[in-house]
Formats: C-alpha cells, sequence, structure tokens
C-alpha cells in the first residue's frame, strides 16, 4: 500500500498520458470511423470495397501486431516520428476506427430506408442526406456500442506500456520491478487509475442513452 | 389528351424495362405526361405501378430504355441527379416525414439546404403551404405526434416547398385509416385544379374518376390500357381492365 501512495506522482503521470492516449486516439478514431461508415453506404462501388477490406483487416489484426507494426515497421519505411506516443496513436486510431465504422454502419442501417428515400427526393446530395438526415437519427442506436468501444481503446491503450510508452501500465511495469514485494498492490493501484477512466464513460452512455432516447 | 407523341412531354418514358432477378418487372414502358395532366395509375398489386412512379425519379434504376423529365435524361447518381429530383416531388405511402425534425423543419429542409433559400423566407412560405393543407398549426410538433393524414399532408407540403415541376404519388392514402383518406385526396384534388402536373399510383377509383385527366391500366409489368376516366370506367377495352374493374365494383 506505502509503494503504492509513495508511486503517486508516477501514477499520476502515468493516468495522463493514458488519458491523453485514449483521447486522441478516440477523436481520430471518430472522425475515420465515420468517414469509412460513409464509405460503405455510399453509392461508389470502389469506395464500398475499400472500406469493407480496411475494416475486415484492421478489426481482425490483434492490436499488439498493429502497434507492431506503427512503432516498428512504419518507421523502416520512412515515416519518421520524435515519440513513440505517436505510434501509440497511430495503432490506436486505426484500429479502433474499424469497429467504430461497424457501429455506425449498422446505426445508419437501423434508420428505415424510407428517411434516406424522402431526403434524396427533395433534391439532397449524399453527404447531404446522409448528415442532414441519416446520421443524426443513427446516433440514438450508436451511442452504446460506440461506448463499448471507447472503453475497449482506454483498456487497449495499455499496449503502448509495451513499446515504450509510459502510459500507466508501463509505469505499473515499472513500479512492480522497484517494488518487488509488492506487486499485487502496485498492480490494484493501476487497474484503479482505469476504472478513473472507464466507469464515467459508462455513466455518460447511460445518461446519454436516455437524453437522445426519441418516439419515432 | 391521350396522344402519345410531341417531344415536349413532361415526364418521358421510352422502352423502359426492369428485372428483379427473374422477375420482369416493367416491359417495354412507354409513357408521356404533359404539362399540368394529371395521370392516375391504377391496376392490381405487383403489376409494377409503384416501381413505375419510383423509377421516374430513380429511386428505382432502370436496366433499359429511357426517362427524361422536362427534356433531361435523368442523369446517373451524382450531384446532376440530385438537381433533376429537386424538380421532381415525391409522396410515399409511408409518409416518410424526416423523424427528428419538426414539421416546419421538414418542410423548410430542401428549401434551405438544397435551393439555399434563406431561413426567413423558407419559413414563411412553408407556414402558408402547411396553412394550405390545413395543419399551420402542427409546425412545432414532431412527426410521430401527428395523425397519419396529417401526417400525409405535411409531406405534400414538404414537396410543393421545393416548387417541383411535377409530382409523383406512390399510393399515398394505401397506409391511412378510411377516415383520413379524404383530408389527403381533397388536398391533391385541389392541386390537381390547380394544374400541377401529377402522376398518382392509387388504388382510389374515386379520386381517377374525379381528378385524372387519363388513367393508366398496367398489369405484370406493362401498360394495358391508357385512356381517359370516362372510357376507361364505362367502356374498357381488354379483358385484364374488365376483369380487374369487376373485382372492385362486387364490393
Amino acid at each position: 500500500m506505502d509503494a503504492v501512495i509513495a508511486s503517486l506522482p508516477e501514477y499520476w503521470d502515468g493516468f495522463l498520458r493514458t488519458l491523453y492516449l485514449s483521447v486522441i486516439s478516440g477523436i481520430i478514431a471518430l472522425i475515420v470511423g465515420t468517414l469509412l461508415a460513409a464509405m460503405r453506404v455510399s453509392p461508389v462501388a470502389a469506395l464500398r470495397g475499400f472500406s469493407m477490406f480496411y475494416v475486415e483487416v484492421a478489426r481482425n489484426t490483434p492490436l499488439t501486431i498493429i502497434f507492431f507494426f506503427a512503432a516498428i515497421v512504419l518507421p523502416r519505411l520512412g515515416v519518421k516520428f520524435e515519440q513513440f506516443e505517436v505510434a501509440a496513436i497511430i495503432a490506436l486510431s486505426s484500429y479502433t476506427a474499424a469497429f467504430i465504422a461497424e457501429a455506425v454502419r449498422s446505426g445508419v442501417n437501423s434508420v428505415p430506408v424510407g428517411q434516406a428515400e424522402a431526403a434524396r427526393s427533395v433534391g439532397m446530395t449524399f453527404t447531404q442526406v446522409l448528415g442532414f438526415i441519416v446520421l443524426p437519427q443513427a446516433v440514438r442506436t450508436v451511442i452504446p456500442p460506440l461506448i463499448n468501444i471507447l472503453i475497449a481503446l482506454v483498456k487497449n491503450s495499455s499496449v503502448a506500456g509495451a513499446f515504450f510508452v509510459l502510459e500507466l501500465f508501463g509505469y505499473g511495469r515499472q513500479l512492480s520491478n522497484d517494488y518487488g514485494n509488492q506487486v499485487l498492490w502496485i498492480l490494484l493501484g493501476v487497474a484503479f487509475f482505469y476504472l478513473l477512466i472507464t466507469v464515467p464513460l459508462g455513466l455518460l452512455a447511460h445518461f446519454v442513452e436516455r437524453k437522445v432516447a426519441i418516439a419515432r | 389528351m391521350t396522344t402519345q407523341a410531341s417531344g415536349d412531354a413532361l415526364v418521358s418514358l421510352n422502352g423502359v424495362n426492369k428485372h428483379y432477378g427473374q422477375l420482369h418487372v416493367l416491359k417495354d414502358i412507354n409513357l408521356q405526361v404533359q404539362k399540368g395532366e394529371v395521370v392516375v395509375v391504377i391496376g392490381p398489386s405487383g403489376s409494377g405501378k409503384s416501381t413505375l412512379c419510383r423509377a421516374i425519379n430513380r429511386l428505382e434504376t432502370i436496366d433499359d430504355g429511357d426517362i427524361a423529365i422536362d427534356g433531361k435524361k435523368l442523369p446517373e447518381e451524382g450531384k446532376d441527379l440530385a438537381h433533376l429530383r429537386a424538380d421532381v416531388g415525391m409522396v410515399f405511402q409511408s409518409f416518410n416525414l424526416f423523424a427528428h425534425k419538426t414539421i416546419l423543419e421538414n418542410v423548410t429542409l430542401g428549401p434551405i439546404k438544397v435551393k439555399k433559400v434563406a431561413k426567413g423566407t423558407a419559413d414563411k412560405e412553408a407556414m402558408a403551404l402547411l396553412e394550405r393543407v390545413g395543419v399551420g398549426h402542427q409546425a412545432p410538433k414532431l412527426p410521430a405526434q401527428l395523425s397519419g393524414g396529417q401526417q400525409q399532408r405535411v409531406a405534400i407540403a414538404r414537396a410543393l416547398a421545393m416548387k417541383p415541376k411535377v409530382m409523383l404519388f406512390d399510393e399515398p392514402t394505401s397506409a391511412l385509416d378510411p377516415e383520413m383518406i379524404n383530408e389527403v385526396l381533397d388536398v391533391m384534388i385541389q392541386l390537381a385544379k390547380e394544374g400541377m402536373t401529377m402522376i398518382v399510383v392509387t388504388h382510389e377509383m374515386g379520386f381517377a374518376r374525379k381528378a385524372a385527366d387519363r388513367v393508366v391500366f398496367m398489369a405484370d409489368g406493362q401498360i394495358v390500357e391508357d385512356a381517359t376516366p370516362e372510357e376507361f370506367f364505362t367502356n374498357p377495352k381488354s379483358t385484364r381492365a374488365k376483369d380487374f374493374l369487376s373485382k372492385l365494383l362486387t364490393h
């Protein structure tokens, strides 16, 4: 227990870095995932094909391998970055975007097709139909699975600890070495700080779900 | 006005064919609709009437033949198609009002987003249209709070807000309770009187008699008859039409 208290500054630093990785990757993944979902339902066959290919590859590849590509293979291909955080963000957001794309696509499919037909009939373009009519209605069904994906993202960010990023899990490993006799406490401390992010996310999900529920 | 000639028809379908897999739903359809004409399409279910109606603004693609609106051929997907659809009003069987928008927003969204009309102007015009179809006082409500008949009248107002050259009605009263059918038909009859070009797929024979310039009878994906309502209802030529009408009249 005193090891945890003695290491609070490290925990705090790790907590902030985990939060940072999650928020940045989450925002990128939401944007990229929505774009992928839009491509998936677009009238252009090439875009649909690309989106499907990307999603299948990214969500069926273990995250550790994606991290390996981002942190080790990408630099060899000439993509240089100063910190490994960048590699972690690339890996986390490209992986998570695939799941978000699938969630958004299922939400889009949950909106009755007549809504899109009516919007097209008043002369809206594909992007207007999606942006003004379909996505705003899809949001309602998509919020719960999206929050699940974001919770998974927060926990997945721990893989970065194995790739030279000192986030919560990275500190956890380091502290476990420093305090070999108190490993259990150290890891419980790590878990506690993860819960500090994920539990509020779950509560937010409940709140938003109630807020956006609307009669059809 | 039963002639099929003239190249200046507002809506013109030439040699249109469509298949759903094995099923040949539209068989070599030729149809010209002049400006100001009201054409009612009737026929048994599965005869391809709705598909025909939906093909005119390319909600259904066709396999061959061509469809032109005001002399312009229907474009492929894309901006051009969107432009053309803005000139073609569509009213659906299931209303399809935007569920997350108020009644007023349903009507103003097209003019504001597609025609870039200023919000103030769009609101004013939308209110006038809503008054005209008798649902002005419902403007701030959501579609789900209105009855079917009211929703369908809003849908008509939404289509009219785009100032379309032609209005398509795909069985506009088929999803309505009997007591609400007339309030929708009244609006449509009024519209016909004002000279709107209309293509109406319906089972309402009363509307066909009262408002149609021409009745087009479809069966098995073909146009079997094309006549004035008077001619069609009193003296149908084909056995298919006679058969269809006799079934209606027994009730």
